[in-house]
């Protein structure tokens, strides 16, 4: 028999690679990613850390405990608070400083307004990642509300170094309750308008639902957390696992999705807003009275051994790990941020789709690459 | 027809005719010029604060009321700066590329029929000639793509070469089925056609689907969002414009702009009567047609800009599902509604 011959047979493609970054508008940053393409369709992602690497693990070795909490700002700088407090947390626990309610109350508004803040951000950068520039605008309109509130009450609006061992540093400002309050009437009715503006668009929708699909098991194989591993089943939030501050007091619902699409990751963000919403309602009206700050002694020292101690921030499971030789500065510390377990996932997500999808999965997983590249 | 004829007769007293001819030919295509950057240079204002009233933002407001010179100063901004290039780029090709595109940008402006009396060029294939003018633009962002040797750009100009080339299909078959209506493409006699009826009522359904699919195509035609692949920003950082700086770079971004007033121009042309004032209450007096085809021209403007500050970018893919599966089939059945409508004596 004749053997047929085809013209798409006779026509030789070759992959090629491209350079994405570390100067591209899309990769949040300075994250660079070699691609390996077919035409448009992702072959193989090699992403590049490095080039915002501060050693701030090595510097924390040369500090002490509470200097420590002035560089957890600039890891994941969207989450400051959050890491802040998660430094602070691990010393209280090593060295038995006992926190009046007061205080874990302030922390707890103070994470999820910083959660709120980030996922602001997040969701406006989706919206730029797809092409819809206004949601960025809409984005800051809300935020700025929220960095008000901390300027007024930390003299900072993004790094706000407030945590500090045995309290925060200055006590809550007298509009604080006031602003909160304002604000959670305000963001309640402009969150609906972020899904009229984005959820509801059909072009949005066909670009997110479908794309990047992972699972279950493969979002525990990677390790991702966060909102991105809650996304696809996997209940990993630090909040309900092992409550720290006053996350024990209050009532929220772990937002849970089972799809495993970049539109789950995105939905799970913006019910995550919702519900830091009703945590802030539960405590605005309850904060305790009571000293903002426990005496601590001039300098720390941990007692020999290591610790742990893991909270939830904006993008997931942040830990820190000390190993502590009894000095004034731990032997060796360890951050294991969010980001870096997530960005593991973006292989997975993204090869056989095309490049437009690897800006969605790599907006969807919610990357501050100084997070990941410390 | 535009009476600049008096040039050529005026000077025809002092030169030559056949010079005086030619004189009168430069005058006017200086003329268009001036419109034409002008034009573009309002257009980019405007499209700044548009998109900061869509944004919550003032948009430019420093230079000039309203910040109506801003867009002057950045234009001298980019003819003042230097004109870089990548070093392995083919040099001759790289420096064409832009010309394309402002050119028959330009070319196409010509045949616009601002009122009764202004229209340069009233040739009787005039939406033929616009369409055919147009699609030369391809050859420019394609070559600017190719000659730039940059991977990025030249994965915006194969995109560009996908995308414009199948909605060019689009626009196309709005134009054959809307002179299926009126019996003609020229322009002037469109728009005289329309003195009891924009085409829009008077061609029923199939005229409001042929609307709504010339937007659409239109807004791919120009490039913009939810379209904007080309030069898709998150994605290929400028598309086939990233190594054009200076000039080059400013051609390529007024001629968008300019593409997308042609391709409201032509729409409003085609549906909205042109220069004609509704129900017809200027329209005796001579040159105030042109505020209304500037006004319609602005409103089709204003909804593309809508849509841009609104929609997310559709990927490669479904770019060409909607055209292949949706907009070319439904245009090939509204071609045969249009036919027979006219047949039938049903248009009003």
């Amino acid at each position: 028999m004749e053997q047929q011959t085809f013209l798409a047979d006779k026509i030789r493609t070759q992959e090629y690679f491209l350079n994405m970054g570390p100067q591209h508008p899309a990769t949040h940053g300075v994250m660079r990613m070699v691609l390996k393409l077919d035409g448009e369709i992702i072959r193989n992602i090699d992403p590049v850390l490095g080039y915002i690497h501060r050693s701030i693990e090595k510097m924390c070795e040369h500090d002490n405990y509470k200097q420590i909490i002035h560089l957890t700002d600039r890891l994941d700088y969207l989450s400051a608070h959050m890491n802040n407090e998660a430094v602070a947390l691990l010393v209280e626990k090593a060295s038995g400083i006992e926190v009046s309610d007061r205080i874990k109350v302030i922390r707890t508004m103070m994470s999820e307004l910083t959660r709120i803040a980030s996922h602001t951000l997040w969701w406006g950068v989706m919206g730029m990642d797809t092409g819809a520039l206004t949601t960025f605008m809409y984005a800051f309109r809300d935020r700025e509300l929220i960095n008000d509130i901390m300027e007024e009450t930390c003299g900072a609006r993004l790094t706000m170094n407030y945590s500090v061992i045995g309290g925060v540093r200055y006590d809550l400002h007298e509009n604080f309750v006031k602003r909160v309050k304002d604000f959670i009437v305000h963001f309640k009715k402009k969150l609906p308008e972020y899904d009229r503006l984005l959820s509801d668009n059909v072009i949005f929708r066909k670009r997110t639902e479908g794309i990047g699909y992972i699972t279950k098991e493969e979002a525990i194989a990677f390790g991702l957390n966060g909102p991105t591993g809650r996304a696809s089943g996997f209940a990993c939030d630090i909040r309900k696992l092992k409550p720290y501050s006053a996350y024990d007091r209050v009532e929220f619902q772990e937002v849970m999705a089972t799809e495993g699409d970049a539109f789950a990751r995105y939905k799970v963000r913006i019910l995550e807003m919702w519900e830091s919403l009703r945590i802030l309602e539960q405590l605005v009206d309850q904060i305790p009275e009571g000293e903002h700050r426990v005496k601590t002694k001039a300098v720390i020292k941990l007692p020999v051994g290591e610790y742990l101690q893991r909270v939830e921030t904006a993008r997931g499971d942040f830990g820190v790990y000390v190993i502590s030789d009894g000095g004034s500065s731990p032997y060796r510390l360890k951050f294991r941020s969010p980001g870096f377990a997530n960005l593991h996932g973006l292989n997975k997500m993204s090869i056989g789709y095309k490049i437009a999808d690897l800006i969605v999965n790599f907006s969807t997983i919610d990357v501050v690459v100084p997070d990941m590249d410390r | 027809m535009m009476n600049l004829t008096i040039i050529s007769e005026w000077l025809s007293h002092y030169i030559a005719a056949e010079v005086a001819f030619y004189a009168e030919l430069i005058v006017i295509a200086v003329i268009y010029l001036s419109v034409f950057a002008l034009l573009g240079l309002f257009l980019v204002w405007l499209e700044r604060r548009v998109a900061g009233f869509f944004q919550l933002r003032l948009g430019p407001n420093r230079v000039g009321p309203m910040g109506l010179f801003q867009t002057l100063a950045d234009a001298l901004k980019l003819v003042s700066k230097e004109l870089t290039g990548t070093s392995k780029a083919d040099k001759f090709l790289y420096k064409l590329a832009p010309y394309f595109v402002i050119i028959t940008a330009l070319m196409a402006i010509a045949v616009l029929p601002f009122s009764g009396e202004l229209q340069a060029f009233d040739v009787n294939i005039g939406l033929f000639f616009i369409s055919s003018v147009s699609s030369i633009s391809v050859i420019g962002i394609f070559l600017a793509g190719w000659a730039s040797n940059n991977k990025y750009s030249l994965i915006g100009g194969m995109r560009t070469g996908i995308q414009m080339i199948s909605y060019e299909l689009s626009v196309g078959m709005v134009v054959v089925t809307m002179a299926t209506l009126a019996g003609t493409l020229q322009l002037s006699e469109l728009v005289a056609l329309q003195k009891d009826g924009w085409f829009i009522f008077t061609g029923h359904v199939p005229a409001f689907i042929a609307f709504a699919i010339f937007i659409i195509a239109g807004t791919a035609e120009s490039n913009r969002t939810p379209f904007d692949l080309v030069e898709a920003e998150s994605e290929l950082g400028a598309g086939y414009h990233t190594e054009y700086s200076g000039m080059n770079f400013a051609y390529y971004f007024l001629a968008e702009f300019v593409n997308m007033f042609i391709i409201s121009a032509v729409a409003v042309v085609i549906f909205f009567g042109g220069w004609l004032s509704p129900f017809g209450i200027t329209d005796n007096i001579p040159y105030v047609g042109v505020f209304w085809f500037l006004f319609k021209t602005m409103a089709v403007v204003f909804l593309m800009m809508w849509f841009r500050w609104t929609f997310p970018r559709l990927r490669i893919d479904q770019l060409l599902t909607l055209e292949w599966k949706y907009l070319i089939p439904i245009n090939m059945v509204n071609i045969v509604l249009m036919a027979l409508l006219v047949w039938l004596g049903l248009t009003f």
